[in-house]
């Protein structure tokens, strides 16, 4: 594809996902504030995607270490962002 | 078959399908019934994207990367398994940070990828290291404050407007230049890259210091809002769609709490941001006509008044997590429960260090979420609280914000604990909250200052219940 038609439809995708986000969000109660922020937090550990391509793939040596050491921070954000969640998730109980 | 996986239909379906799970769970974590699910539906997106990026042919070596991937899962799972729930500000903000130099290293490995990079990469590349750079110092001081490694108090240098303003022009003239690369700087374009990234640690440190540890839910939320609009920057360096879904959900999301947090505050971004609050007003904050007497009482006589209560009202802060008094909080409500008492727990917005901290210790201590209620339900029906005990709070119980106009935080929505007939104010010493401005609620006719620690307090109350 064209950069340019590919960049319109990149930024299509943003605009559309940014107002997406808004309304989803929009009526969480304050018991759940802390849970939304640190799962919202695990979701943005999905540069981990482009880590692992920066890690894996062609480069030189020094592209390939520096997304070697993004996969490793984006990790402990993803893995320890949801367990953390769960973890709180767990105790809100209705008796 | 492995073609079909490999192809990039296949791929670029798959990362739609993760996105849509990113969608629902994020629906889900907005209602206590379904959050736990939601998390989980999230956490699938999230291993979906990553399995079918690591099966892609784009990826020839495994080795390193394998390092990495299996040296993050320890250390996460180590740290979401250790941390004690009152430290959950500080490994928020902690992770947080990790996910913005994540980024930034996506954007720098580009970056320095012999593969040429189009303009727009360029400048994607730019606004990810800017923002990554941001979340990542920003992050760490965040950290830093609410572990009380540095000082919580606002940090507030001299002239910090003009530096901070000068380093974001140098920011901004940095990426113009590695945009359209003049060559005036006679300096070759990955130097600076490098020069970029420490003016925006630079700008993150700055950006946080000045913030105080009461405003230090606004700063966390902001801060994870970031963290997602970098990874969203990054999905412009790969051209990668899920990036960019996933990264503006968490972008609008943290700018939601954000604004609910100022809200709840009754300040505006910019004011929190570079108000300095507690350093500007601790000189000019006192309203110096403050009249009445302390008046302390014991625990024993504490449990006669609550003993004979028909509802009382807790409104714990950041002093029930700093003396872990969550448990006995729980027991001592139980028991006034069975006592024939109603027994209701009111939460301010800001109450505590990030958005929702009191409501997470008051749920490990096994307190059922539908007695938690927000200052909005509990204020009309002050005036029939017989009982209102504050736990380590201060600022969000001031009364000033309704009845001083001079006050600092004049105009703030408080919870009204001073119509309630007796107050119950549990508290260390005399010594200010941490906006640092006087609280005339201790003064009140009806308030009743139990000093010492909040659990100590507490576990006096239960036993005398119980004996």
């Amino acid at each position: 594809m064209e950069s340019q038609a590919l960049l319109v439809l990149l930024l299509f995708v943003l605009v559309l996902s940014i107002f997406l986000g808004f309304e989803l969000i929009n009526k969480v109660p304050s018991t759940l504030h802390t849970p939304l922020m640190s799962g919202a937090n695990a979701i943005s550990g999905i540069t981990i995607v482009g880590a692992l391509l920066a890690s894996g793939g062609e480069g030189t040596f020094s592209s390939i270490l520096v997304g070697t050491f993004a996969v490793f921070f984006a990790s402990i954000n993803v893995v320890g962002g949801y367990l953390v969640t769960n973890r709180m998730l767990k105790m809100f109980k209705k008796k | 078959m492995m073609a079909f996986f490999q192809s990039s239909i296949f791929v670029n379906l798959a990362y739609i399908f993760a996105s849509i799970l990113f969608i629902f769970g994020l629906k889900m974590l907005s209602s206590p019934e379904t959050a736990q699910r939601g998390n989980l539906v999230s956490a699938s997106g999230m291993l979906i994207a990553i399995i079918v990026t690591l099966v892609q042919n784009e990826i020839i070596a495994y080795e390193y990367l394998l390092i990495a991937l299996i040296g993050g899962l320890i250390v996460g799972v180590l740290a979401s398994s250790l941390v004690k729930m009152t430290s959950m500000p500080e490994l928020v903000a902690l992770f947080n940070g990790f996910g913005g130099i994540a980024s930034l290293l996506v954007g720098v490995a580009e970056f320095i990828n012999p593969s040429s990079s189009t303009l727009i990469q360029i400048i994607a590349i730019s606004f990810t290291v800017l923002i990554g750079g941001i979340t990542f110092s920003g992050s760490l001081v965040a950290f830093g404050k609410l572990s009380e490694i540095i000082s919580g108090k606002p940090l507030v240098l001299f002239g910090q407007r003009f530096v901070l303003s000068a380093l974001l022009l140098v920011a901004l003239l940095l990426v113009l230049e590695l945009i359209i690369s003049t060559g005036m700087l006679n300096i070759s374009s990955q130097t600076i890259l490098f020069v970029l990234i420490g003016v925006t640690l630079i700008l993150g440190v700055l950006l946080t210091a000045p913030i105080g540890g009461a405003d230090m839910p606004v700063v966390i939320a902001l801060l994870n809002s970031y963290s997602g609009l970098a990874a969203s920057s990054a999905g412009f360096v790969i051209n990668n769609n899920v990036l960019i879904v996933a990264g503006a959900l968490v972008g609008a999301s943290g700018l939601i709490l954000t604004n609910i947090m100022c809200k709840a505050m009754n300040r505006s971004l910019s004011n929190v941001l570079f108000g300095g609050f507690g350093a500007a007003t601790s000189s000019s904050g006192g309203s110096g006509q403050i009249q009445g007497e302390v008046k302390p009482i014991t625990a024993e006589d504490a449990y006669l008044i609550l003993e004979a209560a028909n509802s009382v009202l807790v409104v714990p802060g950041y002093g029930m997590a700093v003396s872990q008094a969550q448990h006995v909080v729980r027991e001592l409500g139980e028991l006034l429960e069975d006592n024939g008492c109603e027994v209701k727990y009111a939460i301010h917005p800001v109450a505590g260090r990030m958005p929702g901290h009191m409501n997470v210790l008051l749920a490990e201590a096994n307190v059922s979420y539908d007695v938690l209620a927000e200052p909005d339900d509990v204020n009309p029906l002050m005036d029939t609280v017989d009982v209102c005990i504050v736990i380590g709070a201060n600022d969000v119980v001031n009364p000033d914000a309704r009845e001083n106009e001079g006050s600092p935080i004049y105009g703030m929505p408080v919870i009204e604990v001073d119509r309630a007939r007796t107050v119950f104010i549990l508290k260390r010493s005399m010594a200010a909250g941490f906006a640092g401005i006087d609280n005339p609620l201790f003064l009140k006719e009806n308030s009743r200052m139990l000093f010492g620690d909040a659990k100590e307090s507490i576990s006096t109350l239960v036993s005398e219940f119980k004996s």
